[in-house]
């Protein structure tokens, strides 16, 4: 086997710069008029239904058609702050567009994540001021993670009157909207613009740096404040199992996209000619496209089941495989191919037994491969809770929360995709947070 | 194909397609270019006394657009032509020379008084012209001066004007009417005692657009000020139908030749106005926001319909909707409609139930044994109509005449005899049947 290809900056810095554009460009005025005159205006509609937000959609489309934009923008952020992540991230092809009626008969929903960027575009520009303030409350209440789930908390009991302090491991606020999400998708340092307007609200303090666990108990945490909101997200990475899983050249999808997501011209992200990504959800999909944008020049994902068990929806694995992506199924990883460095990969068939469950054929087969990326997916962090992670019912690693997403301690929420039952999107962390703060809310109330 | 070859008051033309006067019909190169599109005739832009009158120099126009910027409706403060009047003569007799197989009707407006129109008549009419059209409708501007729409809101006015032209013209007389009238009979028999030869309308609808959001002040204006214009184009079609119909079936003006006008932009206008009574139809905005090409649909699509309704010609057509028109008193009380939702085409929008709820009679289920379900409640639909509008599925809801049993709704048995107010029990003014 010959000797590994990676380089930085294969690509030319205009080529780079072209292949990270906006995924989806804003509707220009008359574009989004004419898709907003599209909606029906349905009673009880199917799509606010399907939002997790339960953002009111005909009702904001309603208010673009009268150019009342900032109406808009608030029917939208009043129910879902991260409405302009939101608009850009959500797949909307499995959510609101999905249960469009204008599937019916034409198979071409409206276009409601494009009308909700274009209605929300001028809060971020303008930084609007769309909510206020209640009068302080006087309960000061902590929020562990920055992410999506927590700054939605945070928002929502700041506007509510409460004080906030986030704890957050990273530098940067936003989770996965800063550190994870494709690049593509959140052009312009979107994701930081967004954070700003949510602290503009004021009442919320954030601690940057600072890791539950390491840095601060939940003891400690809860002794100072009056209710705590837990929002850490997923700080592990599932391991694929394998000997050499700490050779040079195989590394964590999520954390080459930290660092790419960081790099601001991307030309210095070290690109291999041949790329072999292991998983089957949108961390897969991501690394393969974003690799395939950087310059790789085979770009191969394995994934051990068939398409309809892939956790990517089928709009995103047909963006993959026309960004030039080759999706292999049917497969499952047996053996790292390592000389210094990873060369390659081993797969053994796969198949459903009578039983549906998964099983080897025993057959096996190998690609080349200069980076091999993982992407099985993510897991709570061992170290967040230090000693009290059994004062915690949990459920496969997660919290156990109810439907108001208090956890099984009296003052403690959680939400987000630390939470059991996740369905790991930007839209149903910020739904958790609103109801949690809601919740909190009245838990405080009813202390007074 | 049928042939569209019609003739109004002796003038026959290739088509029934005659542009109204307006902007479109102030210049031998505007209507030369309509010609060659293929347009019937032209009624010529507004002539008066000379000196011209003066325009503003600020915007003419506003409209009403969809969001997809399809003007529905348009208005204008133009006043009548501002070029000099041996500028228009010359233009119309050269026209006349070059296009002898179309009609061209000279619009006029003049003041109250015998001389002028004693003094313009023969001189118009020496051009070679078919015939005039009085404009009694235009409702802005000429009206502060004594013309227009002052002229055709007096019957008698429009009776005496009508005779002073009728007196000097030797080719037929137009009158076109004022929609901005609350009965467009008076005025209609005022012309036909006055002589007129036919009526024609609408002219526009009094209106004022919007404000502007910015500056609050009206909009469109003139240096910051406005002045109410005519309202025309699709939105006023419905207005100009009924003035329509009405002289069509009113003894007194029925005999009278109808030229139609009023928001004409596709075939299916057309046949709304002929079916009505009209024989003859005259188009402005759809014109002036498309240009002469839409001729091409108005004749073919009027042409195909003639074929399938065989029908071999657009005098067949006209006044055969009119016996359908009659009074409130007149409709069949025992007639009961009831709506039909076919769940096939039903893309579960909601919508009928909403407005049925909210504006109506509750008579749309929004739920059926726990499913998102639209179904008439036949014990409660009234047969009103809003579902089958708002409903966005063309052919979805339709409304089906209840023709035996009992209306579940009155409980009373569906009868085939007929029975209107006039004869009902609750009517204090009530005939004996
Ligand atoms: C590669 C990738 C692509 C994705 N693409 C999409 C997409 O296109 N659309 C979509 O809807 N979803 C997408 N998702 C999922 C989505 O990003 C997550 O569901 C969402 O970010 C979860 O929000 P969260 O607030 O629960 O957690 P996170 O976004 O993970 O935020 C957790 C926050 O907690 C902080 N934190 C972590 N540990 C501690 C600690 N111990 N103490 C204090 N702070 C801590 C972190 O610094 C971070 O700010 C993607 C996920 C990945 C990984
Ligand atoms: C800009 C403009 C100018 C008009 N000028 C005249 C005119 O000079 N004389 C006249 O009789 N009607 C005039 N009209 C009225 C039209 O001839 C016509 O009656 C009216 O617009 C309704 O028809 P429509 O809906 O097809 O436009 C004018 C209309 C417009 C829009």
């Amino acid at each position: 086997m010959g000797k590994a290809d990676i380089q930085t900056g294969r690509l030319s810095p205009e080529e780079i710069s072209n292949n990270f554009s906006d995924m989806h460009p804003p509707l220009s005025r008359p574009e989004a008029l004419i898709e907003a005159d599209r909606c029906y205006f349905c009673y009880d509609a199917p799509c606010t239904t399907a939002c997790p937000t339960r953002i009111d959609i005909p009702g904001f489309i309603q208010k673009i058609r009268s150019d009342n934009l900032r109406g808009s923008a608030h029917t939208i952020l009043r129910e879902n702050i991260m409405g302009g992540m939101c608009a850009r991230v959500c797949p909307t092809e499995v959510l609101c567009e999905e249960a469009c009626v204008r599937n019916v008969h034409e198979d071409k929903p409206v276009n409601i994540g494009l009308l909700q960027r274009y209605a929300t575009d001028p809060v971020f520009e303008q930084n609007l001021n769309l909510f206020e303030r209640a009068a302080d409350t006087g309960k000061r209440i902590a929020v562990v993670g920055g992410g999506p789930a927590g700054l939605s908390c945070a928002h929502r009991l700041a506007t509510l009157g409460h004080q906030v302090v986030v704890f957050n491991r990273d530098r940067k606020l936003g989770g996965l909207n800063e550190y994870g999400i494709a690049a593509y998708k959140t052009v312009n340092d979107f994701a930081q613009q967004e954070v700003n307007w949510i602290l503009d609200i004021g009442g919320i303090e954030v601690r940057p740096n600072t890791s539950m666990g390491v840095d601060i108990t939940l003891e400690a945490i809860r002794e100072e404040y009056d209710a705590v909101f837990l929002a850490f997200g997923l700080g592990g990475v599932n391991k694929l199992g394998l000997a050499n899983e700490d050779a040079d050249g195989v590394l964590n999808a999520v954390d080459y996209i930290a660092t790419l997501r960081q790099s601001e011209n991307k030309d210095d992200l070290p690109v291999g000619r041949h790329v072999v990504v292991i998983g089957g959800g949108m961390t897969a999909i991501d690394i393969a496209v974003q690799s395939k944008r950087l310059g790789s020049e085979v770009v191969e994902i394995v994934y051990r089941r068939g398409p309809e068990q892939m956790g990517a929806s089928q709009y995103e694995r047909e963006y993959a495989q026309t960004s030039g992506v080759t999706i292999r199924h049917w497969a499952s990883p047996v053996k790292l191919l390592v000389s210094d460095r990873v060369t390659g990969i081993e797969f053994e068939r796969t198949e459903l037994d009578a039983n549906g469950k998964l099983q080897s054929t025993g057959d096996t087969w190998s690609l080349n491969a200069d980076i091999v990326f993982k992407a099985v997916g993510q897991a709570v962090a061992s170290d967040v809770f230090g000693d009290a992670a059994d004062s915690f019912e949990q459920k496969g690693g997660k919290l156990l929360v109810g439907d108001d997403r208090k956890t099984s301690l009296p003052d403690v929420w959680a939400g987000g995709d630390c939470i059991y039952g996740s369905d790991d999107l930007t839209v149903t962390a910020v739904q958790d947070g609103k109801v949690a703060a809601n919740s909190i809310n009245r838990y405080l109330r009813l202390q007074e | 194909m049928a042939n569209l070859t019609s003739e109004f008051l002796g003038v026959t033309t290739p088509n029934p397609f005659w542009l109204a006067s307006a902007p479109a019909t102030d210049k031998a190169y505007n209507v030369n270019r309509a010609f060659e599109a293929g347009w019937g005739g032209a009624v010529w832009k507004t002539l008066g006394e000379d000196p011209p009158i003066v325009n503003v120099s600020g915007p003419r126009y506003g409209a009403i657009h969809s969001n997809e910027r399809r003007v529905i409706g348009f208005n204008n403060i133009e006043l009548i032509t501002d070029r000099p009047l041996q500028v228009n003569l010359d233009d119309i007799r050269q026209l006349k020379k070059d296009w002898p197989d179309r009609a061209i009707f000279v619009s006029v407006m003049f003041p109250m008084n015998e001389e002028t129109w004693a003094k313009y008549v023969p001189m118009i009419e020496d051009t070679g012209a078919d015939g005039f059209e009085l404009n009694f409708g235009c409702p802005h501007g000429m009206t502060e001066r004594g013309m227009g729409a002052a002229v055709g809101q007096v019957p008698e006015y429009i009776k005496l004007a009508t005779e002073w032209c009728k007196k000097y013209a030797k080719t037929p007389v137009i009158v076109k009417l004022t929609p901005n009238v609350t009965n467009i009979l008076p005025p209609a028999i005022a012309a036909r005692e006055g002589g007129a030869d036919a009526v024609s309308l609408i002219n526009t609808v009094n209106s004022i657009m919007r404000v502007n959001y910015d500056t609050l002040e009206m909009y469109p204006a003139t240096d910051g000020m406005g002045s109410h214009g005519g309202y025309c184009g699709q939105a006023v079609k419905p207005i100009a139908l009924h003035m329509v119909a009405e002289i069509a079936r009113t003894k007194q003006t029925a005999e009278m030749p109808i030229s139609g006008i009023g928001g004409i932009a596709d075939w299916r206008d057309a046949v709304d106005f002929l079916a009505l009574g009209a024989s003859n139809l005259q188009v402005c905005t759809a014109a002036m926001v498309y240009g002469f090409k839409i001729i091409d649909d108005l004749s073919d699509g009027l042409s195909n319909f003639l074929d399938d309704k065989g029908m071999s010609s657009v005098s067949e057509l006209v006044g055969k909707a009119v016996p359908s028109v009659t009074d409130w008193q007149y409709l069949n009380l025992n007639y009961v409609e009831k709506a039909v939702i076919d769940q096939d085409l039903c893309i579960k929008c909601g919508r009928c139930h909403i407005v049925c709820e909210d504006a109506s009679h509750q008579a749309i289920t929004k739920t059926v044994n726990g499913e998102r379900r639209f179904e008439i409640i036949d014990e409660e639909c009234i047969g009103c109509n809003l579902c089958t509008i708002v409903c966005p599925v063309d052919g979805c809801i339709t409304m089906q005449p209840m023709t035996e049993g009992v209306d579940p709704r009155t409980g009373i048995a569906i009868s085939k005899e007929k029975a209107d107010w006039t004869t009902h029990a609750n009517n204090p003014m009530r005939k004996e049947s």
